[in-house]
């Protein structure tokens, strides 16, 4: 897996990478109104960037994306979701893990649903998808492409 | 459908007894340690399986208000639905942890024998 | 060799009848008892989380602690998993 595959491969999986992330991404976001939420879509793209993996290489890859970087989205993902658990102290009269949002008129995702798909509602519920799907697909591409990089450099049968 | 095969045989629960045994024996009687973590697999699908299997009524949809459900519409149970999506998360992340524990076994003996590996540290 | 082998087979043999005649006592397939809390669940989703999905109420809203607690254990793989192969990289 260190080397990438033919050139027929490579362009095919460039042209229907972006694709695949706008599907992902639109599950994430509608999870409150359709089938879905943070972890099925965060599921989705992590399938798409193993995708672009398999087929370019992971030496390539790891000179593109280094793990540093996706270790900082996945604990951006992680305190996002807690700050929120958080904020149901502050605001709400010192419950864990209130739904703040819908009690107040005018934000953003304040609305009640009616069953007609209006994502302008649910309180608290898509930012909290949000955060999850951002530690998914960072702890998912992070362990697959650490696996990829660290097993090109075994040979079989070595003792050290 | 399930009223050709016999009048009171529950199906999914036989199915799910079927994916634990199986599971069970490769985890028993095979040497090889790819194989054993693919025994794991299937016994945690199959108690996957047991749990979403506890959530259904008969004639129900699923519990999505859409432009079509009145108030009053049977529903499938939501909370163990819920519980089978954690449940499915926690064998992912145990999954990652054995195969890199393997990578380290096979880097270290040279071998996937599991009486090889015994025979070794003795 | 030989004694291991029908050991192992009698007992996988006694574990599967106890499974067996277990999935032949239980409830029927498509009528469960006790739906209190879940009829109540889908009655109130939409007045009091505003969501659509019962689903996503359940786990964000409604028992969002245990969401916490598999966003922890993710969050422990991934961190295990980083830090073992850390010396092969060098």
């Amino acid at each position: 897996m260190s080397a990438g595959m033919s050139k027929i491969v490579k362009t095919m999986s460039g042209v229907t990478f972006p694709f695949m992330v706008i599907f992902g991404l639109y599950v994430i976001i509608h999870g409150h109104l359709t089938p879905g939420g943070g972890f099925q879509g965060g599921a989705i793209v992590a399938s798409a960037c193993s995708m672009v993996l398999i087929a370019y290489g992971s030496v390539w890859t790891m000179k593109k994306v280094k793990e540093k970087h996706l270790s900082i989205f996945e604990s951006l993902g992680a305190l996002m979701f807690i700050s929120l658990a958080f904020f149901g102290i502050l605001l709400a009269d010192g419950i864990f893990f209130d739904n703040f949002i819908l009690s107040q008129t005018g934000f953003l995702f304040s609305g009640i649903g009616t069953g007609s798909g209006n994502i302008n509602t649910a309180g608290v519920i898509p930012l909290m998808n949000i955060a999850v799907g951002l530690k998914v697909i960072a702890g998912l591409f992070a362990i697959v492409l650490v696996m990829a990089y660290a097993t090109h450099k075994i040979k079989g049968g070595s003792k050290e | 459908m399930m009223d050709i095969l016999g009048p009171h045989i529950p199906v999914p629960y036989i199915a799910v007894v079927g994916l634990i045994i199986i599971g069970l024996y490769a985890v028993m009687f095979k040497r090889n340690l790819i194989k054993m973590i693919i025994g794991i697999t299937l016994i945690e699908s199959g108690v996957n399986l047991f749990l979403i299997t506890l959530s259904f009524r008969e004639g129900s949809v699923a519990p999505i208000y859409t432009a079509e459900t009145t108030p009053g519409t049977l529903m499938s149970l939501p909370v163990p639905q819920a519980l089978t999506l954690t449940s499915i998360v926690i064998g992912v992340a145990v999954l990652a942890l054995m195969l890199t524990l393997v990578i380290h076994i096979f880097r270290h003996y040279g071998t996937l024998d599991v009486r090889k590996i015994r025979e070794d540290d003795n | 060799m030989n004694k291991r082998i029908i050991i192992g087979g009698l007992f996988l043999a006694v574990v599967a009848i106890f499974f067996v005649y277990g999935a032949f006592e239980m409830h029927d397939f498509g009528n469960p008892e006790s739906t209190d809390m879940d009829q109540y669940i889908i009655d109130n989703t939409q007045s009091e989380t505003g969501a659509d999905n019962g689903v996503t109420a359940v786990v964000f809203d409604y028992r969002g602690f245990d969401t916490l607690g598999e966003a922890t254990v993710l969050f422990t793989a991934v961190a295990g998993v980083i830090v073992l192969f850390r010396r092969l990289k060098k």
